[in-house]
C-alpha cells in the first residue's frame, strides 16, 4: 500500500477553498430559511403543529437513513482515495444510489400530501415545508449527479492523485453539506412535535 | 490583438462611450429638475428626461457587452468571428434603431411616439425601462438573434471555455427574458409579476453571468493565473449568483398582490445575494495577489478589481440595506432605491464595461497598453467617478432616510407630504447635484485618457506579435 495522500502536506481544509465560500453561502441561505420557519413556528404554533401531524416519520427516517448512508459511502470513498486504494469511484456511484432512495421517498411524500390537499399556498406553514424540503430536494439531486460525474472523471482523468483527491474532497463536502442541513431539518420537521 | 475580427469591438465601443456621455448629461438634467422642477419644461420634462437617462444606459451597457463579446469570443474559441461583416449590419442597424428611439422621446410627446409607431396593434409601450416604442423592442430582438448566431457559429466551431460558455449563456437568458417586454396583461399584478423577469432577471440574474465572464478574462489575460483556477471561481460564482438572484426576485413580489410565501422567499434569498459579489472581490483580489505576471495594462487591472469593490457595496450592501420585507414596507420606492440602484449599475455593470474597454482599446489600436502618462490619467478619472458616486449614493441614502422617517414610518395625520418632504431634502439634492458634476468631471478626465494615449502613443509598450 502507498503512503497516505494529504493536500500539500499540511492541515488544510478538505477541497477547494473557492468552494468552501459557496458552501457557506449555501448553508447561510438554508440557516436564514430554518431560522424564519423557527420564528413562525414560535409566532403561529397551533398552525405548526396541526401542520407536522400531517408530516410522515417514517419517509423522514429512511431519507436520514439514506442520506447518511450516503455520506458514510462518500467518505469511505474518499479514504480509499486518500490511501490510494482500488475501487473508489464505485463508492461515489453508492452514495448517488442512497440519494436515489431519498429522491423516490421524498417525491412519494410529496405526492401524499398533495392528494390530501396541501400545496404551497394551503397555509405559512406548508409554504415552508415545500420550500425549504424542495430546495433542498435539488441539491440532493445535484449532489446525485456530482458524485456520477466524479466517478466517471476519477476513472477517465489522467490528473494527478493530488488533484483527483482534492476533486473528491470538493464532492464530498458538496454532499456532507446537503446532509447536514437534512440533520437539522429532520429533527425540527419530524421529531420535534 | 490576435484575430483580425476582434476590430469589430471598436464601434461597439465607441458607440457604448458616446452614448455613456449622453447618459451622464441627462442624469444632470435630472439632479438639476429635483431643486429646480421647471428646469428645461416644457421642452424636457422629468419623465421623458428620466426616460432617457435609463434608457440610455440599458442601450450603453448593452451596446459595451456587444462589443466585449466581439473582442473576447475569438481569443477564447482561438479563432476568427464567423461574420465580421454581420457584426457590422448589427452594429448601424442597433445603432440607428437607438438613435431614433431616443430623438423619438425628445421630438414627439410620448403618446404621439405610440401613436405614430402603431403601438396599438401590438402595446408594449409605458412600463418603467421598456418604454422603448415596440418596433423598436422588435429591432432589439432581430439584433440579438443575429448576434447570438454570430457568436454562437464562432464558439461551435472554435475552443469551448469556461468563460465563453458562461457568457453565451448569459447573452442567451438576456435574450430569452427580453421577450417577457412583448407580454403586456392588462392586470397591474401581472405586469409587474413579468415585468421583473425582464428587469430583475437581467441585472441580478443573467448579467451577472457576463459580468463574471468578462471579469475571468481580464484577470486571466492580467494576471497569467492558470485558467483552471478562474474558472473554477466562476463556476462557484455563477451558481450563487443564479441560486440567490433567481428566488431573489422574491424581493420585488413584497406587495404587489403575489402570494404571501415571496415575503419569506424574497427576504431569504435576496439577503444572501451579496455573497456571490463578495465571492467576486475575494476571487479578483486573490488572483491579482497570484499573478505570474506584470501586465502593463494597471488602468484595467484597477477597472476590474475596483468594479468587484463597488458592484459588493452597491448591488450587495446596498441592496441589502432594503431588501427584507419588514424593511422594505418603509423604504419601497424611496431614494434608498435610486442610491442602490446607482450604485449597483455604476459597479456592476458601467465598471466592467470600462474595464474590457480599458483593456481592449490599446490593444485594437495596435498597443499593449497605454501609455503610463494615459494610465495616470484613466486611473485618476476612476478615482474621481468612484468617489463620487459614492457620494451621490451616500447623499440619496441619506435622502431615503428622510423620506422614511418623515413620510412613511409615523402615523396619518402625522406624515409629512411628498412635496413636503421634498422641499426638507433640497439641501441633500443640492450637494448630490455637486458630486454629480464632480462625476461628470470623471467622465470628461476618463475621455482625456485617450487623447493623452493618442498622444503619447510612442511611450506605450507595442503589442508582441505572439499577444
Amino acid at each position: 500500500m502507498n503512503s497516505p495522500l494529504t493536500l500539500n502536506g499540511k492541515d488544510k481544509i478538505p477541497g477547494d477553498i473557492a468552494l468552501w465560500f459557496f458552501l457557506c453561502a449555501e448553508l447561510a441561505v438554508f440557516g436564514l430559511l430554518i431560522a424564519g420557519f423557527s420564528l413562525v413556528r414560535l409566532r403561529q404554533p397551533e398552525m405548526f403543529q396541526a401542520g407536522l401531524q400531517e408530516l410522515h416519520v417514517a419517509a423522514g427516517v429512511i431519507n436520514t437513513m439514506a442520506l447518511l448512508t450516503g455520506s458514510y459511502l462518500v467518505a469511505t470513498g474518499v479514504n480509499k482515495l486518500r490511501i490510494q486504494g482500488d475501487g473508489y469511484a464505485r463508492y461515489f456511484y453508492a452514495a448517488s444510489g442512497c440519494g436515489m432512495i431519498y429522491v423516490i421517498s421524498k417525491v412519494s411524500e410529496y405526492q401524499t400530501l398533495y392528494s390530501n390537499g396541501y400545496s404551497l399556498h394551503y397555509d405559512i406553514f406548508f409554504g415552508f415545508y415545500f420550500f425549504t424540503t424542495f430546495f433542498h430536494f435539488l441539491h440532493v439531486v445535484a449532489g446525485m449527479i456530482i458524485l456520477i460525474l466524479l466517478g466517471r472523471w476519477l476513472k477517465k482523468t489522467d490528473s494527478d492523485d493530488e488533484q483527483k483527491l482534492k476533486a473528491a474532497e470538493s464532492a464530498a463536502s458538496y454532499w456532507h453539506m446537503v446532509d447536514l442541513v437534512w440533520i437539522v431539518l429532520f429533527p425540527a420537521l419530524y421529531v420535534l412535535r | 490583438m490576435k484575430y483580425q475580427s476582434q476590430a469589430v469591438a471598436k464601434p461597439y465601443f465607441a458607440f457604448a462611450m458616446l452614448l455613456f456621455v449622453g447618459q451622464i448629461v441627462f442624469g444632470l438634467i435630472l439632479g438639476t429638475q429635483y431643486i429646480i422642477g421647471d428646469f428645461l419644461f416644457p421642452e424636457i420634462p422629468f419623465n421623458v428626461a428620466r426616460m432617457v437617462h435609463t434608457n440610455l444606459l440599458i442601450v450603453w451597457l448593452l451596446c459595451g457587452f456587444m462589443g466585449a463579446t466581439y473582442y473576447l469570443v475569438p481569443e477564447e474559441t482561438q479563432c476568427e468571428l464567423y461574420s465580421p461583416k454581420l457584426a457590422w449590419i448589427l452594429f448601424w442597424a442597433y445603432a440607428i434603431a437607438g438613435t431614433l428611439t431616443i430623438v423619438g422621446y425628445l421630438s414627439v410627446p410620448y403618446a404621439t411616439l405610440a401613436e405614430i409607431t402603431y403601438n396599438n396593434i401590438l402595446p408594449t409601450m409605458g412600463r418603467e425601462f421598456l418604454e422603448q416604442p415596440t418596433i423598436t423592442k422588435i429591432g432589439i430582438v432581430i439584433v440579438a438573434l443575429g448576434f447570438l448566431f454570430n457568436v454562437g457559429m464562432t464558439i461551435l466551431r472554435g475552443r469551448k471555455t469556461v468563460i465563453n460558455m458562461v457568457l453565451i449563456t448569459g447573452l442567451l437568458g438576456l435574450a430569452v427574458f427580453f421577450l417577457f417586454s412583448f407580454y403586456n396583461p392588462a392586470s397591474l399584478t401581472l405586469d409587474k409579476y413579468f415585468w421583473w423577469w425582464v428587469v430583475h432577471l437581467w441585472v441580478e440574474g443573467v448579467w451577472e453571468l457576463i459580468l463574471g465572464s468578462i471579469l475571468a478574462f481580464i484577470l486571466i489575460k492580467t494576471t497569467g493565473v492558470d485558467r483552471e483556477v478562474v474558472e473554477k471561481w466562476l463556476y462557484l460564482i455563477i451558481a450563487m449568483a443564479l441560486i440567490s438572484g433567481i428566488l431573489g426576485t422574491g424581493h420585488h413580489y413584497f406587495f404587489i398582490g403575489a402570494p404571501e410565501y415571496w415575503l419569506w422567499i424574497g427576504s431569504v434569498f435576496s439577503a444572501v445575494e451579496p455573497l456571490p459579489f463578495f465571492m467576486m472581490m475575494v476571487f479578483a483580489f486573490s488572483m491579482i495577489k497570484q499573478r505570474r505576471r506584470e501586465h502593463p495594462n494597471k488602468a484595467a487591472v484597477a477597472w476590474a478589481a475596483g468594479c468587484t469593490i463597488m458592484a459588493f457595496l452597491g448591488a450587495g450592501v446596498w441592496g441589502f440595506l432594503h431588501t427584507l420585507a419588514p424593511v422594505n414596507y418603509y423604504t419601497h420606492g424611496s431614494q434608498i432605491t435610486a442610491a442602490h440602484g446607482h450604485l449597483a449599475f455604476f459597479g456592476a455593470y458601467v465598471m466592467i464595461v470600462l474595464a474590457i474597454i480599458s483593456y481592449a482599446w490599446p490593444q485594437l489600436q495596435g498597443r499593449l497598453s497605454n501609455s503610463l502618462q494615459a494610465q495616470k490619467v484613466e486611473i485618476a478619472s476612476i478615482w474621481v467617478m468612484c468617489v463620487s458616486m459614492l457620494m451621490i449614493t451616500l447623499l440619496l441614502t441619506a435622502a431615503g432616510i428622510i423620506q422614511v422617517m418623515q413620510q412613511r414610518m409615523p402615523a396619518d395625520g402625522i406624515a409629512l407630504g411628498y412635496m413636503a418632504t421634498q422641499d426638507l431634502i433640497v439641501p441633500i439634492y443640492w450637494t448630490r447635484l455637486v458630486a454629480g458634476i464632480a462625476f461628470g468631471g470623471g467622465v470628461m478626465l476618463y475621455l482625456y485618457s485617450f487623447v493623452v494615449a493618442s498622444r503619447t502613443q510612442a511611450d506605450a509598450p507595442a503589442l508582441p506579435v505572439s499577444a
